[in-house]
């Protein structure tokens, strides 16, 4: 393609990104080094139906002045990033100091809202994307291989779990996974533990986390797969099985070579997808048990607290996290690309 | 003949006079935000019988999350914001509400003066019902136990452990401790109730890491083992289906919910009969219960234009005009602070509380930085992964973080 014709070919894109994504994201990083200004504060008599008593409120007229000559903010540099919602380095540096061991630091580590919520979110991504992928391609092999007949219903039914809103089906399965809803008890009565509960144990909560991210992540890795298979040469699948190939040496051989740039797209994807994980969270009500990046962030700016500025931070934490998890492929298809020219 | 004229001429002409003192007549736009529980419900549908011109309500649970950006923009979204003691801080720290003190003068005949929540003396929002945390039980059960009526949170551990012993109910107590606002909320009333003070006198300064805190945390702990293993999902809605079910016994529930707590359906008989209410708790031999006092009230916004001001002032007012809670189903609805208006059954509990000198949740501006940093750190001391010292101080480091970010420390 021509420069010329390449550019206004590019040009609508990268505008549109420009102003969606480029600019929103610096605004981010701008409000992620400034906080709200000091509040001066002030005592005053407050009275309710309850009645009378001093309290301390904020002087709106003193910190006027100050808003309006600056008003991003007090510049604080990377404070926040440092502070013990984040990054906690102060925290950091006095625990491994006094940890006597990895594993003890590990665990202290944890305590920390930050280093918690990315333990939950990596623990997360390393076995939903594995495991999603694998089930997948069974799922797409199997269907491939059914009467024709079949097929439609298998498809609809098989995709059925992204077809719902992640939410809305956490909440489902939260009242089925419940001590008293039909999964929760068909476990107790499998164990024979009539105390046992999903939703009071943390390793627990963590497994049906999982498996519901798996649950809903197969259909979308199953369909990419199952198009990929309808461009399986066939002429290789024949020579193969004239030289004596069985089913499965065909599947590691041929078919997974053939379907490794979608394996590689459906991987970027889920682990971009995973990393922020955040609907079964609040629909399965685990924050007690476990927290992600994208929670964090929610709950900061919720409520009665709204921090602007720890949400800003975290979101950009979130950004390097997802660009250090995404440099392994991106680096790979790069060199691919380098490769092929 | 002509008497008859006149006399038809001069009634219909009262008839008028009257008719239009009662009607609500508004010049200018009223929107207004709100959480979503009945007498809220009632306070906008109020509100929105005023003729003249357009009136919106936006009534959800999430008011908390939009009231603020709702009321930044100039001109304000919306005219005015229903907040509790705890939310109009919020809409007080960026100053975006405005002083009633002109309007309450002019149209504001009707107002009782504890209904006027001050600050340095200026009018900043006009409250119209009480709310509190207070017991809830199943009489039948107690009575046939032979249990007495809890006072104190000890002895209704100690009928926990004797309802559970009979085999009547396993998990006899309930609690809103889902992790979060609600679990917070529950730490709030106990550490109060042993007499602990969330701040340094008049500073900013976090001060739960205490004595009272610790005992707090420990009563927390033991009540739990007496409750559903699931505790730390449940908010007030699922400990009610709880109570409803007939799997809890005794529980620590919200006065504005005590009404239509059995209204549903599917609530066996034994259910509907046998709940009772009674005061709050206290703990630890202390006096002062073991919960907090709320009011719930409307503000009106300050990035409006005083006609929109004063429509929206009118209108709400006419929405908790006392001659509301004429009505059996609006009178029962709450612990309204109207004129005129006599405790139903359901209001005993808050009434109680009210009586007992309760503390009212505390207006400060950083209250609400120290609440969510309490509801994030108590879950693992109630799993058990850290003893209540750690937590407590895990509470003031979370507390100042936050805190310092906000320009308050």
């Amino acid at each position: 393609m021509k420069h010329k014709t390449f550019f206004w070919f590019i040009l609508p894109t990268f505008l549109a990104m420009l102003i969606f994504i480029f600019l929103p994201i610096i605004s981010v990083i701008l409000q992620s080094i400034h906080t709200p200004h000091e509040n001066v504060l002030v005592t005053v008599e407050n009275c309710d139906p309850f009645g009378c008593k001093k309290v301390t409120s904020i002087d709106h007229e003193a910190t006027k002045n100050l808003k309006q000559s600056e008003p991003l903010g007090k510049f604080v540099g990377l404070d926040i990033y440092f502070d013990r919602g984040h990054l906690a380095i102060e925290n950091f540096k006095l625990l491994w100091k006094n940890s006597k061991n990895i594993s003890s630091f590990v665990k202290s580590l944890g305590n920390l809202p930050f280093y918690k919520a990315v333990f939950f979110t990596l623990t997360f991504t390393f076995t939903v994307t594995p495991i999603m992928l694998l089930l997948g391609l069974l799922i797409a092999l199997g269907v491939n291989s059914i009467s024709k007949k079949l097929k439609g219903i298998v498809i609809f039914f098989s995709l059925l779990p992204m077809i719902v809103t992640p939410l809305i089906g956490s909440i489902i399965l939260f009242w089925m996974i419940d001590s008293r809803g039909i999964i929760g008890n068909l476990i107790q009565w499998l164990l024979d533990d009539p105390n046992l509960s999903l939703k009071a144990s943390t390793s627990l909560t963590w497994i049906m986390l999982i498996v519901y991210g798996v649950w809903h992540a197969i259909p979308f890795s199953f369909i990419v797969f199952y198009a990929g298979l309808q461009t399986v040469p066939k002429d290789q699948l024949e020579s193969a099985k004239i030289d004596g190939a069985n089913k499965f040496e065909e599947v590691i051989y041929i078919i997974i070579p053939h379907l490794m740039p979608l394996i590689t797209f459906v991987t970027l994807m889920q682990l971009m997808d995973n990393f922020r994980v955040f609907e079964p969270i609040v629909g399965f009500s685990a924050e007690a048990h476990a927290t992600s990046l994208s929670w964090i962030i929610f709950n900061d700016l919720g409520g009665e607290t709204r921090q602007l500025s720890a949400a800003a931070t975290s979101s950009i934490l979130t950004i390097i996290g997802v660009i250090i998890l995404l440099s392994p492929v991106l680096v790979r298809t790069w060199r691919d690309f380098k490769f092929k020219k | 003949m002509n008497l008859i004229k006149y006399t038809f001429l001069l009634t219909s002409f009262l008839f008028f006079l009257i008719k239009n003192s009662f009607a609500c007549e508004i010049k200018a736009r009223v929107s207004v935000v709100g959480n979503e529980f009945p007498a809220i419900q009632t306070v906008g549908a109020g509100a929105k019988k005023c003729k003249g011109a357009e009136v919106k309500t936006n009534l959800t649970a999430d008011h908390q999350k939009i009231n603020v950006a709702g009321m930044s923009s100039k001109p304000a979204e919306y005219t005015s914001a229903i907040v509790a003691n705890t939310s109009i801080v919020a809409l007080l720290n960026n100053d975006l509400i405005r002083p009633l003190d002109d309007l309450v003068k002019k149209h504001g005949s009707k107002l009782k003066k504890n209904q006027l929540i001050t600050i340095n003396g200026k009018v900043m929002a006009v409250a119209f019902m009480a709310n509190a945390q207070h017991l809830v039980y199943r009489k039948d059960v107690l009575n046939k136990l032979n249990i007495s009526v809890p006072k104190t949170y000890e002895e209704m551990l100690a009928a926990a452990k004797k309802i559970r012993e009979s085999g009547l109910a396993k998990n006899p107590v309930g609690g809103a401790y889902k992790a979060g606002w609600n679990l917070a909320q529950e730490f709030n009333n106990m550490f109060i109730g042993y007499g602990g003070k969330h701040f340094k006198g008049n500073t900013p300064e976090p001060n739960v890491n205490s004595n009272a805190g610790k005992k707090a945390l420990n009563m927390m702990k033991s009540l739990s083992e007496y409750m559903n293993p699931d505790f730390l999902t449940h908010d007030s809605n699922a400990t009610n289906a709880e109570f409803r079910a007939g799997n809890v016994i005794l529980m620590n529930m919200w006065g504005s919910r005590a009404a239509t707590l059995t209204d549903a359906d599917g609530v066996s008989e034994a259910v509907k009969k046998g709940m009772d209410i009674a005061g709050p708790m206290t703990v630890g031999g202390g006096t002062i219960p073991a919960s907090t006092l709320f009011w719930d009230g409307w503000t009106v916004a300050k990035k409006i234009s005083d006609a929109e001001a004063e429509a929206t002032f009118i209108a709400m007012m006419n929405a908790i005009d006392p001659s509301i809670i004429k009505n059996d189903n609006v009178r029962k609805q709450a612990v309204w602070l109207l004129d005129g208006y006599t405790p139903t059954d359901a209001a005993r509990g808050v009434f109680a509380a009210a009586k007992m000198n309760t503390t009212p949740y505390p207006m400060l501006p950083y209250a609400g930085l120290m609440h969510s940093a309490i509801g994030a750190e108590i879950a693992d001391f109630m799993q058990g992964k850290e003893n209540a010292k750690k937590t407590l101080s895990d509470i003031e480091d979370a507390y100042r973080a936050a805190a310092k970010e906000k320009g308050f420390l």
